[in-house]
Formats: C-alpha cells, sequence, structure tokens
C-alpha cells in the first residue's frame, strides 16, 4: 500500500455529512449518494432541463434575459454566502449592455469557521453550480466566469474541474451552446489558504494573481470588477438554487420558505451535536428542529450558546435561539445574522471566554493588514481575551475589550474588522458574567472538559 | 529549471485566462511547485516570474501572503490540523496534541527522518468532520480520532520504509 492509498483512507466519503436522509425537502442535495455526480446522473435528475429551458430547447419559446431575472427576483432568493442580498436584484445591477467584457464569478471560497455546504455540493453535485452559473450569465449577457474554490479543499476544486471537462463535451459550455447563440466559457481557480479571500473584491484581486486585500467600494464590482470589468459575483449555494427556480418557478421556490426567505437553505451544525453535517432544510424551519435533525445536544447535555451564521456572527443564548426560525428576518431580529449558515453549537460545559480566544486569535491571523483599525485591533482584541483566559486580565478589560471592538467596526474597507469585532461584543454582552469570573478569581466558572 | 511536464501544467492553468492576464495563473503555478519541489524558494518564484511575465517581488508577495505556500522547505507529509472554534469544540485540539505526542516534536517543527512536519492550522472548511486534518494540501482526512491519527501515521511510515 502507498502511501497516497494510507491516507485516502481517511477522506470523507459524505456519508456524515450529507447522504444521510435527514434533509427536509431538498432541491440541491437531493438524491445524492457520492457516486452519482456526473453528468450522466446530473442530467437523470433532472439536470440541464432548466438550462435547455431558457434558451428554448425544451420545445418551448425560451426566456429573455429580463425574464430569468424576474423569476430568480419572484423566487425571494437571497445570496447564500452571508450577506443575504437579493439574487435577483444584484443580477439587475449589471450593465447589460455594456460593450466590453463582463465576468461571472462563483465565490466558492468557503473560510467561514462553521462552515463546510459548498464543499459538498462542489464535490456530489457539481453541474448543479454550472448550470446555475450558466443560466447567470445567460441572463446578465455575460461570456466568461470563473468559479474561485477554496484552497483547502482541493478535492472539490479537481472534482468541478472534472465536471467542468464534462460540460464542455456536453456542449453545455463553450461556444454556442446548444445551438443557440449564447456562449459561455466557465473556468475553475483555487486559492491557497486566506480567509479574507471570501470577501469579494479580495477574490478579485487574488483572482488577478495578487496578494487577496479587499477594494474600496464604492465602485462595485458591478461596474468596476474582475480586471477592471463589470462583474457579478454569487455564493455557490445561490447559483445552485437558480436551475430548480428556473424549472419550478419563482413563486414555487418563495413557497418553499417564507415571504421574504424563499426556499431551502443548507445549514453546516458543528460543535457539541450528536450528528455534525449539512442539513438542507425550508427557510423558516425552526431552530430546534433544525437541532433536532443534528441529534440533539452531545451526550444528552444542555444548550448553552449558539453561533447561528458562522464565527463572525454574534453569539445568541440558548433561551433566545430556541425561539428562532432559521431564516434571514428571524435571526436578525433575535440580534444575530444567518451569514453563510454555519451553525456552531455549544453546551453547558463550555467556556464563552476560551471560545472567544480562539475567533479573536483566527481573526488576528487572518487579518490582511491593510486598514490600522483592523490589523491592530485584532491583536489587541487577541491579546486582551487571551490574558482574561489565562488568569491574567485586568478589571479595566472589560471596557476596554468593548472601546477597541466599537473603533474597529464601521472603520476599515471590508467586513473583516467588523467580523472580529461583532463576536466580542456579543460575548461580553450576553455573558459577560464569565469575563468578569475570569478576571476576579483567575479562574474558570465553567468546568469544560476541553 | 522546470520541465517540459511543469510547464505544461502552468500553460493549462495560464489557458483559463485573457492573454494579457497571465498573472491569474500564479496562484495554481506556485501551487504546482510546491507539489513538485516540497517549497517554494526564492528560484522557483523567479521561475514562475520569468514565465508569467511577473516581477519576482509580486510572485514572492503572493507566496507570503497565502498561509499553505511552504516558504522553507518541509517533511514528505505535512500535517495540518484544523483548531478553529468548531474543530476545537470536537477535539481539534486533542488532535494536534495527539500527534505532537506521537511524533515527538511540537507544531511548527519537523520529525528528524524528514517524514512528517506538523502544524496548527485555521479553518480548513470540513467544520462538521471534526478532528480534521490536511495531508500535502491535497488531502482532507476527517474524523480523526486518536487511533485513526495512529493508523494514518504508522501506515505512512510502513509504505515509506521507515518503521
Amino acid at each position: 500500500m502507498s502511501a497516497q492509498d494510507v491516507i485516502n483512507q481517511f477522506v470523507a466519503k459524505g456519508v456524515e455529512t450529507c447522504f444521510h436522509d435527514r434533509h427536509i425537502n431538498p432541491q440541491i442535495y437531493a438524491g445524492l449518494n457520492g457516486s452519482n455526480w456526473s453528468i450522466k446522473d446530473y442530467e437523470a435528475r433532472g439536470g440541464y432541463q432548466a438550462l435547455r429551458k431558457i434558451l428554448g430547447k425544451d420545445g418551448g419559446e425560451g426566456f429573455t434575459q429580463d425574464q430569468v431575472i424576474a423569476t430568480v427576483k419572484e423566487s425571494g432568493l437571497r445570496g447564500r454566502g452571508g450577506a443575504g442580498f437579493p439574487t435577483g436584484l444584484k443580477w439587475s445591477f449589471m450593465p447589460r449592455q455594456f460593450p466590453g467584457q463582463k465576468y461571472l464569478v462563483c465565490n466558492s471560497d468557503e473560510g467561514e469557521p462553521g462552515t463546510c455546504k459548498d464543499r459538498d455540493i462542489l464535490q456530489f453535485n457539481p453541474h448543479i453550480v454550472i448550470e446555475g452559473m450558466a443560466i447567470a450569465a445567460y441572463a446578465m449577457g455575460i461570456s466568461v466566469g470563473y468559479n474561485y474554490i477554496h484552497g483547502e479543499i482541493f478535492g472539490s476544486y479537481e472534482r468541478f474541474e472534472a465536471a467542468l471537462e464534462e460540460a464542455r463535451a456536453a456542449g453545455f459550455l463553450g461556444n454556442n451552446i446548444m445551438g443557440s447563440n449564447f456562449s459561455f466559457q466557465l473556468h475553475a481557480a483555487h486559492g491557497f489558504g486566506a480567509y479574507i479571500c471570501g470577501e469579494e473584491t479580495a477574490l478579485l484581486e487574488s483572482l488577478e494573481g495578487k496578494k487577496g486585500q479587499p477594494r474600496f467600494k464604492p465602485p462595485f464590482p458591478a461596474s468596476f470588477g474582475l480586471y477592471g470589468k463589470p462583474t457579478t459575483i454569487n455564493n455557490t449555494e445561490t447559483f445552485a438554487a437558480v436551475p430548480w427556480i428556473i424549472r419550478n418557478g419563482g413563486p414555487a421556490y418563495l413557497e418553499c420558505g417564507k415571504p421574504n426567505n424563499g426556499g431551502t437553505k443548507i445549514y453546516s451544525v458543528s460543535g457539541d451535536v450528536e450528528r455534525p453535517g449539512n442539513y438542507e432544510i425550508p427557510m423558516g424551519t425552526p431552530f430546534s428542529k433544525l437541532l433536532e435533525l443534528a441529534g440533539g445536544v452531545r451526550a444528552g447535555r444542555q444548550l448553552k450558546a449558539v453561533i447561528p451564521g458562522g464565527s463572525s456572527s454574534p453569539v445568541l443564548p440558548a433561551s433566545v435561539i430556541m425561539e428562532c426560525t432559521m431564516d434571514y428576518d428571524s435571526i436578525a431580529k433575535a440580534g444575530s445574522m444567518l451569514g453563510s449558515g454555519a451553525v456552531i453549537v455549544m453546551d453547558d460545559s463550555r467556556c464563552m471566554v476560551k471560545a472567544l480566544q480562539r475567533l479573536s486569535y483566527f481573526y488576528m491571523h487572518e487579518s490582511c493588514g491593510q486598514c490600522t483599525p483592523c490589523r491592530e485591533g485584532t491583536g489587541w482584541l487577541s491579546r486582551m481575551v487571551d490574558r482574561i483566559e489565562t488568569g491574567h486580565g485586568r478589571p479595566s478589560d472589560m471596557d476596554l475589550l468593548d472601546n477597541v471592538a466599537e473603533n474597529i467596526m464601521g472603520r476599515t474597507i471590508c467586513a473583516l474588522g467588523d467580523a472580529a469585532a461583532m463576536p466580542v461584543r456579543a460575548m461580553i454582552k450576553h455573558f459577560r458574567h464569565e469575563f468578569v469570573h475570569h478576571i476576579e478569581h483567575k479562574s474558570c466558572m465553567v468546568p469544560a472538559y476541553v | 529549471m522546470i520541465s517540459d511536464a511543469t510547464k505544461a501544467r502552468f500553460a493549462k492553468e495560464v489557458a483559463k485566462y485573457p492573454a494579457d492576464q497571465k498573472q491569474s495563473a500564479v496562484m495554481a503555478c506556485l501551487s504546482i511547485v510546491q507539489q513538485e519541489l516540497g517549497h517554494v524558494s526564492a528560484d522557483s518564484e523567479k521561475v514562475v516570474a520569468d514565465y508569467l511575465g511577473m516581477a519576482p517581488m509580486a510572485v514572492h508577495e503572493v507566496t507570503t501572503f497565502y498561509n499553505m505556500y511552504n516558504q522553507r522547505p518541509v517533511g514528505k507529509f505535512k500535517l495540518n490540523v484544523c483548531t478553529n472554534l468548531p474543530c476545537q469544540l470536537r477535539d481539534g485540539q486533542k488532535a494536534l496534541h495527539h500527534l505532537e505526542k506521537k511524533l515527538g516534536i511540537s507544531m511548527g517543527e519537523t520529525t528528524p527522518d524528514g517524514l512528517f512536519t506538523l502544524q496548527q492550522s485555521e479553518c480548513l472548511g470540513a467544520c462538521a468532520d471534526s478532528p480534521v486534518l490536511l495531508v500535502n494540501d491535497r488531502s482532507m482526512c476527517s474524523f480523526m480520532s486518536n487511533d485513526k491519527l495512529d493508523q494514518l501515521v504508522d501506515g505512512i511510515r510502513s509504505a515509506e520504509g521507515k518503521v
């Protein structure tokens, strides 16, 4: 047995995270088993019918660009990468009549701690992303696209490249797709370890072969994007939702979820649950149901807190999250954000100071260094939380933490500064007594087993 | 210098981008260099710079900005263990400590036989699979309990004839 054979034994097959039959009315993960990712299987599941439909190759009349955008607007689809911006509206911002080259970019740089849904889409259903991107490209009159994939999930990058080859050979990508006058070239690119490249303008810089440092906005990518050309960027899951919407119509998608929060959403549930994994469920499903699907809190312990939308989203105590439904509006109303849908569950044995210590280190490590408040502030926050955790905290640290966090927020080019500050402020707001205990007693009040 | 096979891999990446934007392939070219040579040296940066028509310093900026490029030689098998919060909640740090004991080195170090380098890493994007580790930038190993970590290390040692 070669060393690579040894290593391959431990590569995940997706059984635990994706093929577990505990989704509710799935659209993107429906019918997957790990071996049916190829184009033949995708077509057998109804794949590429939406592309045929808009191009009028299914016997129908086809869609105009405006009809595609109107359908996506009607569906209530909102960006799955974190911001939740209405997708149809974003597509309508693209200057379709711009005379030069325009670009379409898929943001698969999935690095928000807690998130691993796009990996499973790319690995086990890559063609749904290709079809969604082709439809988007048609709607906005774009002829070239790139899918920028997180460097650490190299297997998914290789799988996507293989799927691209299949789609080209079958005539779903390339010149004059299915005999129409629509042409679209799509390529895959990969990152190599930089959280910041999940920020869309940092991603564009990286795609141009540079350090991934975010750009000032405005100008927004729709007017000045990749190589300075008009560019639309959407998340992997957003594109993956599009074929279903075209096949079944905007209203049907909206009905799957709740008003202003259309469709299904994939949640990556990690931390203290019996069955961590990805769960695709309708928008508006109660959090308690999602927790139940994930097997409940581990080892029968009590729920303490949940970070509902990736590590940047403010933590919510159990009593608050248990009253929420999983959708943009409910989580926002509770004082947090749905973000990427990464649900990090913590039980009653967890020390919140220790949790924040690790997160603050992460943001310090990943700050790109461009803006002083973030570069210096993330380090300051990390050092303060670290000394509180290790019993060297000072009474003045509580106010100082809040002050530093407040002075980072809104004073940086991109949202990483806010992302570092929000968890700090939320932890202090909801679990202040734990920080105070650490400072006063130089010890932890939670009997943690971590 | 670079082999024809490596040049062919570079060319495949360059072909994805507009003719006047060859620089876009720098991330991929550097990762190819790293896969073939184990790390990215200043000489390799120069080769990539020449191939893509970039200033060597512009290539060096990329090498130093992104976490996964090895700026100095590493062991034949680089193990990156995620310890970010979701993994911390599911034994990510225990996995790192277990490997430190098993390999007899601290994180950041390479074993004396040159077989393993052990590193702590930030989010690998496999949070539901914790504990996870990435081997040589390409292979994600999931659900790595201490038993499996032992099997992995022992298996690699055996395959490499270093038991």
